[in-house]
């Protein structure tokens, strides 16, 4: 029956959107909590082999194409891999795989035992989504994948302890619904005008469109779309609910992988496909994309600050550093896009490491509220350590992550000579210190009150992925190698377009 | 005499034709209508209809529940499988064209008969499970 | 007199148009949770008929091989559209058991109350 040998290493693209999906088919099968999360663990930790293979692959050989089916594109689907979701593929497995490490004690102790096995079949379907958004190169392909995601998410959100949990899932499902039918529509729009869905075809024929006014209208609908499912700033408010109510494995993982790629998908549709002449030439989109920008860094911090549930704070200064991403894209030059994508990444782990280390304190006292964490700094010195670190890549202090990016990002605005933007920049890393320095007060300059006094010493496993992100904090604020080089060869790429 | 007694009468002559008709909808794919998410909807609506006349009991005694559940995740799997078979026979994920020794056509046939199998097991217990679910509830 | 003719042959589109407004008006203004999904719902259906109307040829027939025929309308549009719709009838199917276990964590589905319930429980 063989035709041809088979090598692994030539189909790595479609396993790494199989793999997950198969891993959540046999953990569904199988359901038994503890059974579920071994399935899981051992796909989780599969991925980022493949990530990495793939992006040292791109690194030495240049872009990848895979057809799927055989069919070659532009008639068929394929898989289309070059630096910018190279990168990004990397860094969703391994957050999936740390969190997977992380989870075993943490859903074991917030979600009922029935339906842990449910839990880990979502979270690889999660998993499934992301990934294939990130790796696919056909436009209805990427609806698909972001709907697998998106359904899973609100899933995992639902499985929440809380019975607010259901409304945010609810309120999540309806925005993230309008948000994916938008991003059809503007598909659809695409569709007619130039008869393919393949992203390198389509930037090809737009070229060819004589009337543009369908195309510009398509580029609205994409963008609408996707800034629902980025929690772009007027458009995020499914975002501080669902992070708040979710179990603390799911909101580490969704805050750290979720958004980023949707950011990729914007990334991808105005450079790649548009191009920055069509995207940004004719329309006030860069102009447009700037306001919202700085509104965005600066009320979700206003906010963050009177919050007194400590992962509703942190969702809402989520929603500001979107607002980073967002103000280095708007600026449409090689050191912004620089700056916006090596914060998608520097933002991934710190908020990773933030959301995980308040999943330690949640195992160990089930304290949510900042006011009940007064004096945690003392009993739960590491766990708090952790939180305290990534604080600082938060705020942006030099010697962390944060900076290199924000480093980038006021470069940027100094070259285009946006004194304005050098001061909204400053201003809300003032508000991150506000914020973060509120927790930092409240958790060691108080006496431990009620259950914080005595709290259950949290797991090995959870104290280790929580350090690792937080020394990674650390590591990448001095080997800026990995963040600054791929970043900087991505928006290369990017500006460079498809054409 | 009961008052639902035309009821269950018909519905007992009805649901193996709609099961045969499902099956037809399912394998008539290539030439009208139809194909497995189709096939799939009227299969789980005769044994919702089952459910509907002679009570959600007698419909869980045909259709146990942790059948419905194992099929599901299944109807995945062969859609998976599928495309693994593809990769073993040396081609890319997904590609039926070596499926059946070589045979272009046939093997498109095979690789989509297969493909639109697993579809019409799981969105068949899926509905199943979904009505399942909601059927069961509001009672306590 | 052209313009009115040129809206009236277009009329797919104004169904489109209108069916795609109906829908998020009734997301928006409407509080009861069923009604929400419905318009989603609604929404949606717009949506398939965006793609289905330009993707059929004047004078084709459905995209079966077949001697007889040479214009044949476009297949892929359909193809996308059954997925779209597995897509809206998951969603719905998971919006709804949402809104049976929100009724059943708080006893109504009208979003108002609810927002009243949650501010209440985010006070306590």
């Amino acid at each position: 029956m063989s035709t041809a040998p088979l090598h692994l290493q030539d189909h790595l693209p479609a396993l790494q959107v199989v793999l997950p999906l198969l891993g959540a088919v046999v953990a569904a099968i199988v359901r038994k909590g503890p059974l579920a999360w071994l399935v899981a663990l051992a796909v989780s930790w599969s991925m980022p082999f493949i990530a990495f293979a793939l992006l040292y692959e791109v690194m030495t050989n240049g872009t990848i194409s895979y057809a799927i089916g055989g069919w070659a594109p532009p008639a068929g689907i394929e898989y289309r891999i070059d630096q910018v979701n190279a990168f990004l593929l990397v860094l969703v497995s391994i957050m999936a795989a740390l969190v997977m490490t992380y989870a075993p004690r943490s859903v074991a102790n917030e979600i009922e035992p029935e339906r842990q096995g449910w839990y880990y079949a979502m979270f690889l379907l999660c998993l499934t989504g992301l990934l294939g958004m990130a790796i696919t190169g056909d436009a209805f392909n990427v609806f698909v994948f972001m709907e697998v995601s998106s359904l899973s998410m609100y899933v995992l959100i639902a499985l929440g302890r809380d019975r607010r949990a259901l409304v945010a899932a609810y309120q999540y499902l309806v925005i993230g619904t309008i948000g994916a039918t938008f991003y059809v529509i503007g598909v659809g729009l695409l569709f007619t005008m130039t008869g393919t869905l393949n992203l390198v075809d389509i930037a090809d024929k737009l070229q060819a469109v004589e009337n543009a006014r369908p195309v510009i209208a398509a580029l609205a609908f994409i963008g609408v779309g996707i800034g629902l499912k980025l929690a772009l700033f007027p458009l995020h408010l499914w975002l501080p609910n669902a992070y708040a109510y979710a179990p603390s494995t799911a909101t580490a993982f969704i805050a750290s992988t979720a958004t980023k790629v949707a950011v990729y998908l914007l990334l991808r549709f105005v450079f790649s496909v548009y191009g920055v002449d069509i995207a940004f030439g004719d329309t006030p989109a860069a102009t447009m994309v700037l306001v919202l920008a700085v509104l965005a860094m600066v009320a979700p911090s206003l906010v963050a600050i009177f919050q007194s549930n400590v992962k509703r704070m942190l969702a809402y200064s989520s929603v500001a550093q979107m607002g980073y991403i967002m103000l280095g894209i708007a600026m449409v030059s090689q050191t912004g896009l620089t700056g916006g994508i090596s914060h998608l990444f520097n933002h991934a782990i710190i908020k990773g490491c933030l959301f995980l280390s308040v999943g330690c304190m949640v195992y160990s006292t089930g304290i949510t509220r900042i006011e009940q964490m007064a004096g945690i700094g003392r009993t739960m010195p590491l766990t708090m350590g952790a939180f305290v670190l990534a604080g600082l890549g938060l705020i942006g202090v030099p010697g962390t992550a944060g900076f290199v990016s924000k480093w980038f990002l006021i470069m940027a605005a100094v070259e285009q000579g946006l004194w304005l933007l050098v001061a909204v920049i400053v201003f809300s890393s003032i508000l991150a210190v506000i914020y973060v320095g509120r927790i930092i007060e409240i958790a060691w300059f108080r006496e431990p009150v009620n259950a914080a006094v005595s709290p259950r010493n949290p797991p090995v496993e959870m104290l280790a992925v929580t350090w690792v992100l937080a020394l990674a904090t650390v590591y990448f604020g001095f080997d800026t190698r990995i963040t600054a080089d791929i970043a900087g060869q991505a928006a290369e790429l990017l500006l460079a377009g498809y054409r | 005499m009961r008052l639902d007694t035309i009821l269950r009468v018909i519905s007992k002559l009805f649901i193996p034709f709609i099961f045969i008709f499902a099956l037809y909808v399912q394998l008539h794919g290539d030439y009208g209508p139809g194909g497995g998410f189709q096939a799939g909807v009227i299969l789980a609506a005769g044994v919702i209809l089952y459910a509907i006349i002679y009570g959600l009991n007698a419909a869980k005694r045909a259709v146990p529940i942790r059948l419905v559940e194992f099929l599901i995740p299944l109807g995945v799997l062969i859609y998976g499988a599928v495309g693994v078979w593809g990769l073993l026979v040396g081609d890319n994920y997904l590609e039926y064209n070596n499926l059946s020794h070589g045979n272009q056509p046939h093997g498109q046939e095979r690789g989509v008969f297969w493909v639109e199998i697993g579809v019409l097991v799981t969105v068949a217990s899926t509905m199943i499970a979904i009505f399942y679910a909601f059927a069961g509830r509001g009672r306590e | 007199m052209n313009l009115i003719r040129e809206i009236i042959a277009n009329y797919n589109y104004l169904i489109t148009i209108f069916l795609m407004v109906a829908g998020l008006y009734i997301v928006v203004a409407k509080s009861n949770m069923i009604k929400t999904l419905l318009g989603l719902g609604v929404f949606q259906t717009s949506v398939y008929l965006l793609y289905l109307s330009p993707g059929k040829i004047l004078g084709g027939t459905p995209p079966i091989l077949d001697e007889s025929f040479a214009v044949y309308s476009n297949p892929l549009p359909h193809v996308l559209i059954l997925t779209a719709i597995v897509v809206g009838v998951a969603t719905l199917a998971l919006g709804l058991a949402l809104v049976v276990r929100i009724n059943e964590a708080y006893g109504t589905i009208e979003e108002d109350e609810i927002m009243d319930h949650v501010d209440r429980d985010d006070q306590a």
